[in-house]
């Protein structure tokens, strides 16, 4: 039987590994993509020993450090269920099942949907929740940011150097992103910014081709050439149905990053630990690794 | 004999760089086309693909969209 199962390969996840790796524990990686949200996400400026890095760029460095220990990696790969079964547990995926002496979750966050008319319909048909993937397809157009938080100001941020205008459509009454990056979307003739703002439904033929809004309880039609939804992120918790969550559907953990259920453990932004930031996933995935090799040494007689 | 592989992709899309590591790593050549320089390019990808998602493959005219390693193993003959 495999020592642990690592799930999700973001930030936390490779550095569990990297940390599992070298302490000889024998490891399988499985998750659905590697560089998980760091290889969406547009500059890095805040991980240390980088001053500046794309987000795509650091995700392959993790990816690279990754490699160099040769673990296993199944990509591509969903978990839909997990299952303590006596000194096992069981992780059962969409192509396959598996069975480690302990797990470590670190599945991350996706980006969460507006739920309007139009959305699934016009979603890569001008809709699009990658500002860093997709963002050149929209050269020259008019196109609209939907959220107020740090991932739409750096969709913001990156549009203003492609499309024609960006407007920044928000449903609070006030941007609760960096001061930084506020004041420079703000400081740029492009960017238009509604606050107060409801999108109620997405518009368009074969492609998009405007947002219905609501401000101060009047509808009206805004016409664009693109639609980048960042609106906040939900937690790839589902399958993890035995474990103790918070109200957001964060597993919680200790400080030892130990959920309620013996052997499962969890890091990262799928975790109810507070800021979700690259380099706070990537120390507790570390953290996690460790907790795992010492129960694995409090437990070796079940080897 | 060797199957006619273009990738549309753009420099920062995770995917795409998943998906042309994936090829090499399994020794296909493949045409590199970036999406984010050529504008004609984006909008050829768009008629043969319906959608405006990128990485767009084109392996001897079937279409893949998005980084789907089953699919585009299938149409290779990868094992």
């Amino acid at each position: 039987m495999l020592d642990l199962i690592i799930i999700g390969a973001g930030p936390s996840g490779i550095t569990a590994g990297v940390y599992a790796a070298r302490k000889k524990i024998d490891t399988l990686v499985i998750t659905r993509d590697v560089g998980g949200q760091a290889a969406w996400s547009g500059d890095v400026e805040n991980y240390t020993g980088y001053q500046f890095i794309s987000g795509p760029e650091l995700a392959a460095k993790f990816q690279e450090h990754m490699s160099g220990y040769n673990i296993p990696v199944r990509e591509n790969e969903s978990v839909t269920s997990l299952d303590v079964k006596g000194k096992a547990v069981s992780v059962v995926t969409d192509k396959s099942e598996y069975a480690a002496r302990t797990v470590i979750i670190a599945s991350g966050k996706r980006t969460k949907e507006l739920n309007v008319p139009g959305e699934q319909e016009f979603k890569n048909r001008g809709l699009t929740y990658c500002a860093t993937c997709d963002g050149p397809l929209f050269s020259g157009r008019e196109v609209a940011v939907i959220g107020g938080g740090n991932s739409a100001l750096d969709a913001v941020l990156q549009l203003i150097r492609i499309a024609r205008r960006v407007y920044l459509i928000n449903i609070n009454s006030s941007l609760n992103a960096d001061e930084i990056m506020c004041k420079k979307a703000g400081e740029s003739s492009l960017v238009t910014i509604l606050n107060d703002t409801e999108v109620t439904a997405i518009l368009g033929d074969k492609m998009v081709n405007g947002i219905k809004i609501k401000r101060q309880g009047r509808e009206e039609v805004l016409a664009l050439g693109g639609v980048f939804v960042e609106i906040g992120l939900i937690p790839n918790s589902e399958f993890a149905k035995g474990l103790k969550k918070n109200e957001l559907g964060e597993i919680k953990v200790n400080p030892r990053n130990e959920t309620n259920l013996p052997a499962v453990f969890a890091a990262g932004d799928v975790t109810d630990v507070p800021e979700k930031q690259i380099i706070i996933a990537a120390g507790e995935g570390a953290k996690a690794a460790l907790s795992v090799f010492s129960y694995l040494a409090r437990h070796n007689d079940t080897r | 004999m060797d199957k006619n592989v273009k990738v549309y992709s753009t420099p920062t899309c995770p995917w795409c760089i998943r998906t042309k590591q994936f090829l090499k790593e399994n020794n296909i050549k493949f045409e590199d086309i970036d999406v984010a320089s050529d504008q004609r390019a984006a909008q050829e990808m768009v008629e043969k693909s319906g959608q405006m998602g990128v990485p767009v493959l084109e392996i001897d005219g079937d279409i893949v969209i998005g980084f789907d390693k089953e699919k585009i193993g299938k149409i290779l003959g990868l094992g």
